[in-house]
């Protein structure tokens, strides 16, 4: 027999819920404000938002500078876009080490189709695309079906696809690429409004503005009316004044960056694709029943199975998709380059995971979000160009990203332990 | 004045929302066997659990003293440093690692910092030969069978000098032989002057072999009999165990049985490892509407193997058999078909087979039901969360919300969550297995009422149990298992427990 009771209800695990009598009793009138819930979720926004204040004093306003912005953001765009489809992976409990080699496999088979062959820059991307879609679709086959850890299939897969780009480029860096493809990496949105000129900031994009504007006012609609469904639904909300200051603070990030934006050079393209990515899945992940089934697999495999989740066909189409999402980055990072080379890619698998370890993944897999991964991997690059501003050396900048990755990983677990978890304790 | 080993006093351990013991006190006298009886969630194991340490000392109130001097154990080792072995009733063995190396694990034969192999089995074969197993130390615990694997772990404690011995269930995964040996061994130890402590559902068992009985019920303990002293019959335990008649311990049911919803026919079941050996043989049992349906059998005749495979191929291979839904034939390939078929199967072990524990009431309610609460692959939240509340409510969950993670409910709690995501595919058939286990007294007839409710809705019920009264308190038929056999079907009105246990134990030949 066992014990009536969780062990994981232990010490102080019922102490923030209030007493559990009153909590059987009938709901109460009015829903009670639940505030604490998203410690570890919150964390890391505040985190950024330390180490972006802490490197604008060190570097005396330069890292906020417009042109800084817009390089933080172009510099680091195919990191992100690959920390999107890796945070999907991670939630499912795998891992995707082949990332850096896709990344390079796939940007030499659009610079030969564009550059050897002069393949039209449309169709080759879709090729592409769709060769990337291929190559998650076979390690999503050896992983799902097959039954072999995703460790060992994208460990091999990183070697494989490396071979595959140094064949397919012929040992040697393959470039330039068509302007339309190089725009999308570091060109910018045009000056479709004019300027407008902002007092003591000097003049700034009109188009840009209003984008940002359109966001803010977008982001608050939304709020507001998923709030109401709440309440119409008897759920429980933030009080007004947080709801306020969330959507507030959220709207001034906003602002802060597009009008910096706007003064540069207006919107990079790379930006506007990015911000469709994180908007694609984070509806993906919250809203739709595959997003659902890809928490459910990562949380409990043989209680997602049994519920009737097809977890081997989840997990094939992570890999499917992040094949897809590698491809992007790949055609980013070779557009940006303007050239395809052998090397390619190298190593960004681990910014790419720990962009979403950082960003809240948990290591047993069902747990992260998309945005989460984002704030992750911007963690990362305000460290890099912030230390590069202050011209450290980049073995210090490395140390520095190192430890990063392990305090975000031991504070998850700390936070875990103290919440009663009975194994790790 | 008697020689107390064990002095527990006032204990009182509880958990958010739950008393799992209220001022027990437990006195052992050196060199018994004290054994410890109690329904399923009377706080045997928790209390034992506070002995060894695995709720260290802090976490609880009250006072323990062994051999005389008090004890504020804060893990496990510090209860083992001083001879209090406790053996649970999963075993805790590598199994990959030989007999041996089993035995002195975290506690190793050394010469100079390198394992001393041949110390290492020779010592390993003495405490084998003091066990009664005649195994090689080398052999890999995995090779054996379960009833040696307990002999193992025996041994293991009397590797560590073990001065109190607790023995959480030790014959429930046994066969009569190996249980008769066992408590041989234990004898045998207590005249050795071993001092055991043993927790069991045998009350044949506890009457041959104990000298103390003590009894716990709802946390607390009841009171403590002497077999030597003569009058302890097992009707005397069971009604100081159970504490009011049986009637009352299950809702007043007057079922309302209508037209077959399910028929099983010659279903058989091979083992997924041993492809040669069928675990279920030729069964053959049908559901009505409106029908709660007990299926019994001892540990291993195939009840939950039968309803897993039943229940979209979750278990074996080479499944043969064929399933009848409202009188037509029916197949099912996976549990999604099994679920547009109307079957629901609650798993006998919620935690790794039935909820996401990191996610919250509402996530593990709406799991097998998603699609209904979607439109065309979205989700609509605030549906499921309003679906959700109303089971919590409905179902008396106690959470202070659906947002509460169901890793850090009670396993009562836990269990209405798993009926909850079941209920809300609205299936025709339900296959509750060992729906009360390890489930607090309370908790259990709400979970009964709920399983009347369903039936009185014009669902057919499968309840698998362990418990024979159980069985005999909510089922309207029922039907027994042994060795893959579907042995007996025994309606409400002729069922006894000693029918049943003997249609449970019937042999191979005599089956059929």
């Amino acid at each position: 027999m066992s014990s009536p009771i969780a062990p994981a209800a232990g010490r102080d695990g019922g102490r923030d819920r209030g007493p559990a009598p009153a909590a059987a009793g009938p709901r109460g009138g009015t829903p009670r404000p639940r505030l604490s819930i998203n410690l570890r979720q919150s964390g890391i926004y505040v985190a950024l938002a330390l180490i972006v204040a802490l490197f604008s004093v060190l570097t005396e306003g330069a890292m906020l500078q417009p042109q800084n912005i817009s390089n933080i953001i172009v510099q680091n765009s195919y990191i992100l876009i690959l920390a999107i489809g890796m945070i999907l992976i991670i939630i499912s409990g795998h891992i995707d080490l082949s990332v850096g080699s896709v990344v390079g496999v796939t940007g030499a088979i659009a610079a030969v189709l564009m550059v050897n062959h002069n393949v039209p820059w449309p169709l080759a991307l879709l090729v592409t695309l769709v060769a990337g879609a291929l190559i998650g679709a076979w390690q999503g086959y050896w992983t799902a079906y097959f039954g072999i850890p995703s460790f060992i299939v994208t460990l091999a897969g990183m070697l494989l696809f490396r071979a595959l780009t140094l064949t397919v480029l012929g040992n040697q860096g393959i470039g330039p690429f068509p302007d339309e493809v190089r725009t999308l990496s570091n060109g910018f949105t045009g000056s479709y409004l004019g300027n407008v000129g902002l007092g003591p900031l000097g003049g700034a994009d009109l188009f840009s503005l209003l984008v940002g504007v359109a966001l803010c006012a977008a982001l608050a609609v939304t709020q507001w009316r998923t709030r109401k469904a709440r309440l119409g639904y008897s759920q429980t909300v933030d009080p007004m004044p947080v709801f306020l200051l969330r959507i507030g603070a959220a709207a001034l990030l906003i602002m802060v960056v597009t009008v910096q934006l706007a003064r540069f050079h207006n919107l990079p393209w790379v930006l506007v694709l990015l911000a469709a990515l994180v908007l694609g899945y984070s509806l993906l992940t919250g809203r739709t029943v595959f997003g659902r089934h890809v928490y459910a697999v990562g949380g409990n495999l043989q209680a997602a199975v049994l519920s009737g989740v097809k977890a081997k066909s989840v997990v094939f189409w992570l890999f499917v998709n992040m094949g897809v999402l590698a491809s992007i980055a790949g055609i980013v990072f070779a557009g940006r380059l303007n050239q395809a080379g052998p090397t390619a890619g190298n190593s960004f698998e681990l910014d790419a995971i720990a962009a979403a370890f950082i960003g809240g993944a948990a290591v047993q897999g069902g747990v992260g979000k998309v945005v989460g991964a984002i704030t992750g991997g911007l963690i990362m690059a305000v460290i890099n160009n912030g230390m590069s501003l202050i011209g450290a050396p980049s073995e210090r900048v490395m140390l520095v990203k190192g430890l990063v990755l392990l305090a975000a990983v031991a504070f998850d677990i700390w936070t875990k332990r103290r919440s009663g978890s009975p194994i790790l304790r | 004045m008697t020689d107390h080993i064990l002095t527990m006093t006032g204990i009182t351990k509880s958990f958010p929302g739950v008393h799992a013991l209220r001022d027990v006190n437990l006195k052992v006298r050196r060199g018994e066997i004290h054994a410890i009886c109690g329904e399923n969630g009377a706080g045997k194991s928790t209390l034992m659990k506070v002995l060894s340490g695995v709720y260290p000392h802090g976490s609880y109130d009250g006072e323990i003293r062994f051999d005389g001097e008090e004890c504020r154990f804060s893990g496990v080792r510090d209860s083992e440093a001083l001879g209090i072995v406790i053996i649970h009733q999963e075993l805790a063995l590598c199994p990959q690692l030989s007999i041996a190396e089993n035995l002195f694990l975290g506690n190793e034969r050394r010469r100079r910092g390198l394992i001393d192999w041949n110390r290492t089995n020779h010592e390993a074969a003495r405490l084998l030969e003091r066990v009664g197993l005649p195994e090689n130390p080398t052999t890999v615990v995995a090779d054996l069978g379960v009833g040696k694997q307990q002999l193992v772990e025996i041994a293991k404690a009397l590797a560590k000098r073990v001065r109190l011995l607790i023995l959480d269930e030790p014959t429930a995964a046994l066969n009569d032989e190996d249980s008769a040996h066992l408590l041989d061994l234990m004898r045998g130890l207590r005249d050795e002057g071993v001092t055991s402590v043993i927790i069991s559902h045998k009350l044949n068992e506890v009457l041959a072999v104990a000298d103390t009985v003590s009894i716990l019920r709802d946390g607390q303990m009841i009171e403590t009999l002497d077999p030597a002293a003569g009058a302890v019959t097992e009707d005397r335990i069971i009604s100081g165990m159970v504490g009011r008649d049986l009637e009352h311990r299950y809702p007043p049911h007057e079922p309302q049985i209508g037209e077959e919803v399910l028929r099983i026919e010659d279903w058989t079941v091979h083992s997924p490892v041993q492809h040669d050996r069928k675990v279920v043989d030729g069964a053959s049992l049908t559901l009505r509407r409106g029908e709660i349906v007990g299926l019994a059998g001892l540990m291993g005749a195939g009840r939950t193997e039968l309803a897993m495979s039943v229940f979209g191929r979750t278990y074996g291979t080479d499944v043969s058999g064929r399933l009848f839904k409202d009188g037509r034939p029916i197949e099912v390939r996976d549990v999604r078909d099994a679920i547009r078929h109307g079957l629901a199967y609650a798993t006998e072990d919620r935690k790794r087979y039935g909820l996401n524990l990191i996610q919250d009431i509402r996530q593990n309610v709406s799991a097998a039901s998603l699609r209904r609460l979607a439109r065309r692959g979205w989700v609509n939240g605030h549906e499921e969360h309003a679906v959700a509340e109303r089971y919590r409510a409905e179902m008396n969950i106690k959470a202070p919300d659906v947002l509460a993670v169901t890793g850090k409910l009670s396993g009562g709690n836990q269990q209405k969550v798993v009926l909850a995501k079941w209920i809300h595919t609205d299936p025709d058939v339900l296959i509750l297995d060992e729906p009360t286990r390890g489930i607090d007294v309370g908790a259990k007839y709400e979970i009964y009422t709920i399983v009347q409710r369903l039936a009185r809705e014009g669902k057919a019920i499968l309840l698998i149990s362990s418990e024979l009264p159980e069985l005999l308190g909510m089922c309207d038929r029922i039907y027994t298992m042994a060795a893959g056999r579907i042995t007996g079907e025994v309606a409400r009105a002729d069922a006894t427990q000693e029918l049943l246990m003997r249609h449970m134990t019937l042999e191979k030949e005599a089956a059929r």
